[in-house]
């Protein structure tokens, strides 16, 4: 059991009896997400990043852009990569070394959402077929964790690219310091988590709500409403009716996030 | 998904490309107990996949601080042995791998009575020695088979299938082709006896419409694998019932 998981063991029925009567520690209803804050172009060595705020959660993505080879079976196609870091410095239950099981799991969720929803032109990121492309790699670094890492990242993630360049290449060289084309984006995911606690959903989750959650899922949408990504991950098990009903609210919400925020 | 294109057609004349109805699974084999020294085992052809399972446990849990008073502590561990795929594939776990292993563990916790031996360890794991799209299904429904044959309490045998999409169709249980080619893929792992969702994860692009479709399709594709689950079992008994001689 790691030090901070006594406290929550005292606090879960706390926590349980509040969702179970429809409301939660910050005032908001089952559906609402957290007040977001992003901060495009936080770190202009980056050819593109983000900052996002969410509630206490912070998650910091940059974006870098190199020339390298195709995969054999994509020889015109650039390359994406995301990785995520979840550093001590975000939450006392994190310790360095090489990424665990929750980091690759946000990592591979973020990254399907974008690669999935054909975000990013691939085709354009090609330089000369089969032998010079494009690489994006995608960059997560969670600075304080206080819930729903996921969505955070994603949105961070998407944001990131959204603003990023590809540095000028000459004469078979990067030159990282020159700004050269947009990165070709033709649309923006968005990443909408509930957690199940008992037998109740609830979106955006804090840490605390995610301490004592059951299940969680995760539903990626694009802006024609389609699904575009999902997760399941948690012991516990959902209802077809459920995961029917979170998939109507993560299309609404990916609607409303769209309007508000992009 | 693959995403990748391609000139193959994939659906002509209302069949797939291996020949399949829309509806239909590939040809599936299970055999439970096929390995001496594990506690539980289980081999799986499903199409060209293949895939051997073990079940250990419940037994000493190591290392001791992983140890949970109140339950046994299940391991998943999902590997694809190097010759399985058209290339090789590098030994060693990778991070797709990591991730499979987490939601097949998690996907099994809920129907092993894991509150029934405590401290100890109940581990799975499961090689794919042959690979064709639908591994991780593959991998979860054989692991089931092996931790019942292993005589491990649980409440109900997890059954895994996918649904995607390919050439603008929903299909059942997509092969190596439509998997590289295809639209969208809708794995699920249910527990036949109670309905609930225990596995889904999804990549590919669905409209609302289509994820109902595919959604219900899966179901009932798990459904009819779990019948063979159920046959391997059985059949594993009826095997030692000969050779001893009933009465």
């Amino acid at each position: 059991m790691e030090q901070s998981d006594i406290i929550w063991e005292v606090k879960k029925d706390a926590i349980r009896r509040m969702v179970k009567s429809g409301k939660r520690s910050d005032g908001r209803t089952g559906d609402e997400y957290r007040k977001i804050e992003f901060i495009e172009g936080y770190i202009p060595k980056s050819p593109g990043s983000c900052l996002i705020k969410m509630g206490n959660t912070q998650v910091l993505v940059g974006v870098k852009a190199d020339v390298g080879e195709p995969y054999d079976d994509s020889p015109g196609r650039g390359n994406l990569s995301t990785s995520c870091e979840l550093s001590p410095l975000a939450s006392p239950d994190f310790s360095v070394g090489p990424p665990g099981e929750m980091s690759i799991e946000i990592a591979r969720v973020v990254d399907r959402g974008i690669r999935e929803s054909k975000m990013i032109d691939m085709d354009k990121l090609c330089i000369t077929e089969g032998k010079e492309v494009w690489t994006l790699m995608v960059d997560i670094h969670v600075l304080d964790h206080d819930g729903n890492l996921t969505d955070a990242a994603s949105m961070a993630a998407v944001k990131a690219l959204s603003n990023a360049y590809l540095p000028k290449y000459e004469d078979g060289k990067v030159l990282y310091t020159k700004q050269g084309e947009n990165v070709p984006v033709k649309e923006q995911p968005v990443s909408c988590s509930f957690v199940k606690i008992d037998e109740t959903n609830i979106l955006d989750p804090v840490l605390e709500e995610e301490k004592v959650m059951d299940a969680q899922i995760t539903i990626v949408t694009t802006s024609k409403g389609e699904i575009c990504a999902i997760q399941k991950s948690g012991s516990g098990t959902y209802s077809r009716e459920e995961i029917e009903g979170m998939v109507d609210k993560a299309i609404e919400r990916g609607k409303e996030i769209r309007k508000n925020y992009w | 998904m693959g995403g990748a294109k391609t000139d193959i057609k994939l659906i002509s004349k209302g069949k797939r490309i291996d020949g399949r109805g829309f509806e239909e699974l590939r040809p599936i084999k299970i055999e439970a107990g096929v390995l001496k020294r594990a506690d539980g085992s289980c081999y799986l052809e499903w199409g060209k996949n293949k895939v051997l399972a073990a079940a250990y446990g419940p037994r000493e849990c190591f290392p001791k601080h992983t140890q949970n008073s109140y339950r046994a502590k299940l391991t998943y561990r999902y590997n694809m042995a190097p010759f399985s795929t058209d290339d090789r594939k590098r030994p060693g776990p990778d991070r797709r791998s990591t991730e499979i292993s987490k939601v097949s563990r998690e996907a099994l916790e809920k129907v092993v009575f894991l509150e029934y031996f405590p401290r100890t360890a109940i581990e799975v794991y499961v090689e794919v020695l042959q690979a064709d799209a639908g591994t991780r299904c593959a991998a979860l429904t054989a692991a089931s088979v092996a931790l019942a044959d292993a005589g491990i309490p649980m409440r109900d045998l997890i059954v895994a299938c996918a649904a995607g999409k390919v050439d603008d169709e929903i299909v059942l249980d997509l092969c190596q082709e439509e998997d590289n080619y295809g639209s969208a893929d809708l794995p699920i792992a249910i527990s036949p006896r109670t309905g609930q969702i225990h596995l889904m994860q999804m990549d590919g692009t669905l409209t609302r419409k289509e994820f109902s479709t595919a959604f219900e399709m899966a179901q009932k594709g798990c459904l009819k694998v779990n019948e063979l689950q159920k046959k391997a079992l059985k059949d594993k008994y009826e095997k030692i019932g000969e050779e001893y001689g009933t009465e």
